[in-house]
């Protein structure tokens, strides 16, 4: 069915997909709590900046890591003072720029489920003696727990579905940063129309079963008070 | 170590200030008692630390709480609070609430999480979530949880105002309860004149971001300069014991410094200490005692003071009945037909009398 390339293939997708998602619950969950909570004039701006990603062209977003972790770019020379090695063209390359890419996918569901909590639970645990970290793990994040697994899906599957970006930062390199989406290119433009087929039909299954995994496990919008 | 709250907050925000400066009890219920807006929630998250103001300063028993350069933030407050929503976790159960505030305290006690359960009476829904509750059942465990983690003030935000008048009835009995057993103060924020005039050791008359007036339930409550605009709930709380019996007519008599009253009986015992709610509306005044009127309760009283009351119609007077102030609302034309005046001795005819507790 699938050939060797096919699944090396699919197989760098899921790897790349679940760090991007692990990265991004780190990143992205103090992003989200703090525009959740915040009542600064910066929150507008730095929604705004995590929201980008969402109506930037993908070959756009590209373009500008491409320069800045190449050579000559701020975090080009950092990698290289590092360890000397540059990001575009090396899987490393594709993660970093897929956190960015997938940002939004992460931040929003959170910021919606953090700001569904309210104040009250949090003022509730303070009363009761917990510090606010302590509250927010102990109230926060278990109440907002739905918006956890809508926010890891969606961020996974944003993930899987990406293919300009990684054109721009990840080339075409097999078993390195070539994903699903770059190898189902290949085969068309090889014109192995067979393989594409299989391929895509593998994506198509598998994003239907996210989505619907997404709304069949929505809870209820019944909400105690 | 200095007994009782120093509470002293100032702080203007676009269409609300708050500006009070109160030195509350360090015993028994304080009732926050004032209309909605009258800045009275404000006040009490101030003094939970949930409401941060520029100008404060609160000591609590000789430990500063806030000032110009200290601020202990609310988990570090030796506080119970109780939200007028329940507010239960509802990712925890009955038990998992009751506990949460238990674990992060050195200090608590489980036997204070015992008394709690038996206080309120919630033993049989310890393991249930918080949406298989009644609104009332909910409050109740909100009252015990805030009561578990071994409070040294407690602070009761309007706990009965989101239940209807059959689930207030259900929970009433427990705070008056908690009245008699509780050692630590009582902060209790309320709008209703019952609820005051049942709970309340001490009362604060709150309106508009000020407090008016803060003093004993019963001098606040009889006193006439107050815009407590109590309207129909106008009257004053009587402090007896139940002095006697009469079980054929069912009625108990019960004394206090300047006379006493018959009531219905309810339940209590010769000794009881009991709380009398007179409506000024049920006071009537004559110059001759009356034996042939279907009137009960006759006092002899002096009268101390009248005020015109809000409607031309109407006055209020102030009575004294050998240390006991009363209140009667008359019209001004039956005080002018009667020439009363400070000084006058008077029979107040008391026409109905409710037995608090």
């Amino acid at each position: 069915m699938l050939t060797e390339n096919d699944w090396q293939a699919l197989w760098l997708t899921v790897r790349l997909a679940g760090i991007v998602t692990l990265i991004l619950l780190l990143i992205g969950t103090p992003i989200a709590w703090w525009l959740a909570r915040t009542k600064r004039r910066w929150k507008g701006a730095i929604g705004a900046v995590v929201a980008l990603p969402l109506v930037l062209p993908p070959s756009v977003l590209g373009f500008y890591l491409l320069l800045a972790m190449g050579p000559n770019g701020p975090v080009g020379k950092f990698t290289q003072m590092l360890g000397g090695t540059l990001l575009p063209f090396s899987f490393w390359g594709l993660v970093v720029a897929s956190v960015f890419y997938s940002l939004p996918f992460m931040v929003q569901p959170l910021q919606s489920a953090f700001e569904a909590v309210g104040d009250r639970p949090l003022e509730v645990a303070a009363t009761l003696r917990a510090s606010p970290l302590d509250a927010f793990f102990s109230v926060a994040v278990p109440l907002a727990a739905p918006g956890f697994l809508t926010a890891s899906i969606l961020t996974f599957a944003h993930t899987v579905g990406e293919f300009g970006v990684v054109l721009m930062i990840g080339g075409n390199l097999p078993g390195v940063t070539r994903v699903a989406s770059v190898q189902i290119y290949d085969h068309v433009e090889a014109l192995e129309y067979m393989q594409a087929h299989r391929l895509s039909a593998v994506m198509l299954v598998f994003s239907f079963f996210v989505l619907l995994a997404l709304y069949a496990w929505r809870p209820n919008p019944k909400k105690e008070r | 170590m200095e007994e009782g709250i120093e509470a002293c907050f100032r702080f203007d925000w676009p269409g609300f200030s708050l500006d009070v400066d109160l030195q509350l009890p360090g015993r028994g219920i304080t009732a926050l008692f004032g209309h909605s807006g009258s800045g009275k929630t404000t006040l009490l998250r101030a003094i939970a630390g949930l409401e941060r103001t520029a100008h404060g300063r609160l000591v609590f028993s000789g430990e500063i709480w806030q000032d110009q350069n200290r601020w202990v933030p609310t988990h570090k407050r030796p506080i119970g609070y109780v939200f007028q929503e329940a507010s239960l976790f509802p990712h925890l159960t009955v038990m998992g609430n009751l506990s949460y505030g238990m674990k992060r305290n050195a200090a608590a006690r489980s036997i204070n999480l015992e008394h709690a359960i038996e206080l309120l009476g919630i033993g049989h829904l310890l393991d249930r979530t918080p949406d298989r509750l009644s609104g009332g059942e909910r409050q109740r465990v909100g009252i015990a949880r805030a009561l578990a983690v071994s409070p040294r003030l407690l602070l009761m935000d309007e706990p009965l105002a989101a239940l209807d008048l059959k689930r207030r009835q259900e929970i009433l009995p427990y705070l008056e309860r908690l009245h008699g057993e509780l050692e630590i103060p009582l902060l209790y924020v309320s709008h209703s004149p019952d609820e005051v005039a049942r709970l309340a050791d001490h009362l604060v008359v709150m309106e508009e971001g000020r407090a008016l007036a803060s003093g004993t339930l019963v001098e606040i409550l009889s006193r006439l300069d107050l815009p407590i605009r109590l309207g129909e709930d106008t009257g004053v709380v009587v402090e007896a014991v139940v002095a006697e019996r009469d079980r054929m007519w069912h009625l108990v008599r019960v004394a206090f410094p300047g006379g006493s009253l018959w009531v219905r009986e309810q339940g209590s015992k010769v000794g009881d200490r009991v709380r009398v709610r007179v409506l000024a509306r049920d006071v009537s005044i004559a110059l001759e005692s009356h034996a042939d009127s279907s009137i009960v309760n006759t006092l002899p009283a002096t009268v101390s003071a009248i005020r015109d009351e809000s409607h031309p119609a109407l006055c209020l007077v102030r009575l004294e009945a050998g240390g006991t102030p009363l209140l009667a609302r008359l019209t001004r034309r039956s005080a002018s037909a009667l020439k009363l005046t400070p000084g006058c001795t008077v029979w107040a005819q008391i026409k109905a009398v409710a037995l608090l507790a």
